[in-house]
């Protein structure tokens, strides 16, 4: 039952740690703000809750369990407010959303790291 | 009504601490009457905020809103790994026939919660929605999530 859990709990830490690297990754690799801002919302919904799920796991039945979950609670809620004022702002600064796909055709000084397949 | 916030806030703060020592319940007494003395002096406290009450219903749009935010993850994070780097980013105009403001806040929530989709704007009758792909978008205007809050009694 203990390895059970123990297994249980590192599963979810390395799938939490991937994709808060995933989402690093993400940022340095997406074009511009808006597609950016998807990439780091994989680090808050997914990444996040299952590395605190991961911990509670290691815990047990516990008050610190309780605090993990209201912590992942408030990561969760927090989310939207702190995307949708980034976005408000970058919208406010007049940036516009990069449309189409970057990939086939070139976006002029928008380019970065593409392995050139044509 | 200050006196229930204040109740409650105490309540929260013990689940917090777990110490029953004098000291410190003295010194969480003394942050939760000066929160609650914050409170009133910003007058927060008032009758308009609205509150979801919890439902089955609500409980089950979490539980899908969940499964989808994890199909939503693995998608996204296919698309970072994959060396061609597959998007179609695009900020569409999202119609939405939504109009109690609770709902379409929860709607518009929901949107930016699920990674590749993302809310800018709400208007009156419409969203603006960023997507990282094309699939996102047409994901959306098929309205299952719509469809879902539309149902929901709140």
């Amino acid at each position: 039952m203990s390895f059970l859990l123990d297994a249980l709990s590192g599963l979810c830490l390395l799938t939490g740690g991937f994709l808060c690297v995933s989402g690093g990754v993400g940022l340095l690799r997406l074009p511009d703000f808006f597609s950016r801002v998807h990439a780091a919302s994989v680090t808050e919904t997914l990444g996040t809750p299952l590395i605190l799920a991961g911990l509670a796991l290691q815990m047990g039945p516990t008050l610190d369990t309780v605090k993990l979950l209201i912590v992942a609670a408030f990561v969760l809620a927090t989310n939207p407010t702190a995307t949708h004022a980034m976005v408000k702002a970058a919208l406010h600064d007049g940036q516009e959303p990069l449309v189409g796909e970057p990939t086939q055709e070139s976006t002029p000084g928008k380019q970065e790291a593409e392995p050139s397949d044509s | 009504m200050y006196y229930l916030v204040a109740f409650v806030l105490y309540l929260f703060w013990l689940l917090l601490s777990g110490h029953f020592t004098t000291l410190l319940l003295g010194l969480g007494g003394l942050s939760v009457l000066m929160v609650v003395w914050f409170l009133r002096r910003m007058d927060r406290v008032d009758g308009e905020v609205s509150f979801m009450r919890p439902s089955f219903g609500l409980l089950h749009f979490v539980g899908w809103l969940t499964w989808a935010v994890a199909k939503a993850n693995i998608d996204v994070v296919r698309r970072i790994w994959d060396p061609k780097l597959p998007i179609s980013p695009n900020w569409t105009r999202l119609d939405t026939q939504i109009a109690t403001p609770l709902k379409k806040t929860l709607y518009a929530n929901s949107i930016t919660l699920t990674p590749g989709t993302l809310t800018t704007n709400a208007r009156e009758d419409h969203l603006m929605v960023h997507c990282l792909t094309k699939e996102n978008a047409e994901e959306l205007r098929g309205g299952e999530m719509e469809r879902r809050i539309r149902k929901l009694v709140l």
